[in-house]
């Protein structure tokens, strides 16, 4: 990458950064319990909890670091954490 | 090149007149510079301020110590500061005061004149600044009557103006100046 | 046009005939009378730009970044403890190659509090990758700003400038000035081309984050961008000397160092008092001159080599110290001049408004001929 002048840089790039492959664990959204509040789509540090056009609340896992957050604010504690399989 | 010391309190307008009368200087043909010396404004403090006037580009950027026109806005101040120090032999100074003081120095020329009076009679408030320079026009041929009424009319608007004028010329004329 | 007129009411004059179309300070003596006019010139729609007012300088200068970052051509002025709490900022505007223009009127900084000047201010900000020019008299800090703005805006620079000047010895000065109209202003300083710019339809990130990998790159270009402004500071002095006459293409200003022994080296407003001192001194058959630096960033080390060659002994007035080391000024031409067989000698001067008079100019002569420097000048030593 040649300097830009002023570290100047283009943005968009955190899209490219597919981050899904860093993930340990897996969040499972168990849809039945969900009261759609939205706090898991708040909180995702990767911006990645997607509400569908039914209103269902699912991550992106191209995106999904692992971190947990989702599941730790779940107030109706319907996200599982579960480990990948590699 | 000559230069000049101006002593007043804050308050008096010292830091105007030496701004006054380089304008008026300029105005009359001849390169000038005037800077206060920059104290922190306290009313009724002494304060210095000072004028240079010479025929070519003036570099010098030092306080005046060896003037050769003193100007003392407030004769009391004689008993605090050594007004007269560093005065050139055959230098002029002008005081503003009701008497003319003792203990004159040797050697200069000293011009008393109650500028408080004139000021209270023609602009209503014992602001002397103005006065003093029609007398300090006239005692140093520094700078031309006309030259310092523009400057005056550059700084003040309307009555204010005129009135400054009216105070400048009284002491010019009292002082002899054009004679 | 020749008109006499404060130095700070010369300054905002010009600062407004440069067009700046964003402006934002923060009052501070002995600086107000700059930002005062301003402020009364955007009220009065004499100057068609957009005055911030902000909290604080740290902000001031912060929205100036913004608004360089976004295209505009941006003014400021500021002194002292005003300056020391743009530290941070003046690092990021270097860094993001904005050329802003600020004017320095240059102060002490305390603690003690001291409103007085010296140059304390400006030079503690060396390393900022500012561009630093200094005055001599009030014609000079005029005629800096337009050249500051042509050199800071071209695109082989990019890098934003000091324009200083000697507060209350400058700037409450009155004294007459030969000052452009707008037209002559607008035929020198074309308007503002930024490199590139803040724009919602083609976003872009400014000042990004620099690994380990890329961040000495980053500032090798910065360096190479002060080397660069060498030519272009040249270029634009002497586009200037055809236009209006007056010669900034040196960034060093010889004054009597033909068969000069003794050479002084100085900044701002102590080299009028020099330059009459050194004139009386020649009278009297006294073999002394000056090199007046006039760009201090980029160090002219080149042109202040070849102006010095031929003297036996420099002795530089350093309006600041570098505490634990020297003068600022005096550090550098000894690091330039090592090996040279020419005697470098520092004086510390002027510290806090202290009075300099020729005479003083003259003592420092007697201690150069004597071989003593290195010290503080004309110190009271009855109060220590
Ligand atoms: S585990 Fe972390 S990254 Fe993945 S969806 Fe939940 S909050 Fe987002
Ligand atoms: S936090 Fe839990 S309950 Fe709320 S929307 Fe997300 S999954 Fe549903």
């Amino acid at each position: 990458m040649a300097l830009n002048v002023g570290c100047a840089a283009r943005p968009g790039k955190a899209r490219k950064n597919k981050t899904g492959s860093w993930r340990v664990f897996r969040p499972v959204f168990e849809s039945e319990q969900c009261t759609k509040c939205g706090m898991c789509a708040l909180v995702c540090p990767e911006g990645c909890v997607i509400e569908t056009e039914e209103g269902e609340f699912v991550p992106d896992y191209e995106y999904c670091k692992g971190c947990g957050i989702c599941a730790e604010v779940c107030p109706k504690k319907g996200i599982r954490m579960e480990q990948e399989e590699k | 090149m000559r230069e000049l010391r101006i002593h007043g309190r804050g308050g008096q307008g010292s830091v105007t007149a030496a701004e006054l009368i380089a304008v008026a200087a300029f105005e009359s043909g001849v390169y000038s510079q005037a800077f206060p010396a920059f104290g922190v404004e306290r009313r009724g403090a002494p304060v210095q301020a000072f004028v240079r006037f010479s025929d070519s580009k003036i570099r010098l950027r030092s306080q005046v110590y060896e003037p050769d026109y003193v100007i003392v806005q407030d004769s009391t101040l004689i008993k605090d500061v050594n007004v007269f120090q560093g005065l050139k032999k055959g230098g002029i100074a002008i005081i503003n005061t009701e008497k003319a003081p003792d203990n004159l120095p040797e050697d200069v020329r000293v011009l008393t004149l109650d500028a408080t009076k004139i000021a209270l009679e023609v602009l209503g408030v014992p602001i002397t600044n103005t006065t003093l320079i029609g007398a300090f026009a006239a005692a140093s041929g520094e700078i031309e009557l006309d030259a310092l009424e523009k400057a005056l009319r550059q700084r003040f608007a309307g009555s204010l103006a005129d009135k400054n004028v009216a105070a400048s010329r009284r002491a010019y004329d009292g002082i002899g100046g054009g004679a | 046009m020749l008109q006499i007129t404060e130095g700070s009411h010369a300054v905002a004059e010009i600062a407004k005939f440069c067009r700046p179309q964003v402006v934002a300070a923060y009052p501070i003596t002995p600086q107000t009378h700059i930002v005062e006019a301003l402020a009364d010139m955007v009220a009065n729609c004499e100057l068609d730009a957009e005055y911030i007012t902000v909290e604080s300088e740290f902000s001031a200068l912060s929205a100036c970044l913004g608004a360089s970052a976004a295209g505009s051509r941006v003014y400021s002025a500021t002194t002292s403890q005003g300056l020391a709490l743009m530290f941070e900022v003046c690092f990021n505007v270097a860094g993001m190659r904005q050329p802003i223009v600020m004017s320095i009127v240059n102060r002490s900084l305390g603690a003690p509090l001291s409103i007085w000047n010296d140059q304390q201010d400006s030079i503690s900000l060396r390393d900022s990758g500012w561009l630093q020019f200094y005055a001599e008299d009030n014609q000079e800090a005029t005629d800096l700003h337009m050249i500051a703005y042509k050199v800071a805006e071209d695109h082989d620079v990019l890098l934003p400038a000091f324009v200083c000047f000697d507060g209350f010895i400058l700037s409450h000065t009155y004294e007459p000035v030969d000052m452009p109209s707008q037209e002559e202003v607008d035929a020198y300083l074309p308007a503002f081309t930024p490199y590139h710019r803040l724009d919602a339809k083609d976003p872009i990130s400014m000042g990004m984050y620099a690994t380990p990998d890329y961040y000495m790159e980053f500032r090798y270009e910065l360096e190479r961008a002060m080397q660069r402004s060498i030519d272009v500071i040249k270029r634009a002095g002497a586009e200037f000397a055809e236009q209006f006459g007056r010669d900034y293409s040196a960034l060093v200003e010889s004054y009597r160092l033909d068969d000069a022994e003794i050479a002084f080296i100085a900044m701002g407003s102590i080299c009028g008092t020099v330059k009459d001192a050194i004139d009386e001194m020649r009278d009297a058959g006294k073999k002394v001159g000056l090199a007046k630096i006039r760009t201090y960033r980029p160090f002219p080390t080149e042109e202040l080599t070849r102006a010095l060659a031929g003297v036996s002994t420099v002795a530089v007035l350093d309006k600041n110290i570098s505490l634990g080391s020297g003068g600022a000024v005096g550090t550098e031409v000894k690091a330039m001049l090592a090996g040279s067989g020419i005697t470098v000698l520092d004086y510390i001067i002027a510290l806090g408004g202290r009075d300099v008079r020729k005479r003083d100019i003259a003592a420092i002569v007697d201690l150069a001929d004597k071989g003593v420097g290195d010290m503080f000048y004309g110190l009271r030593t009855e109060v220590l």
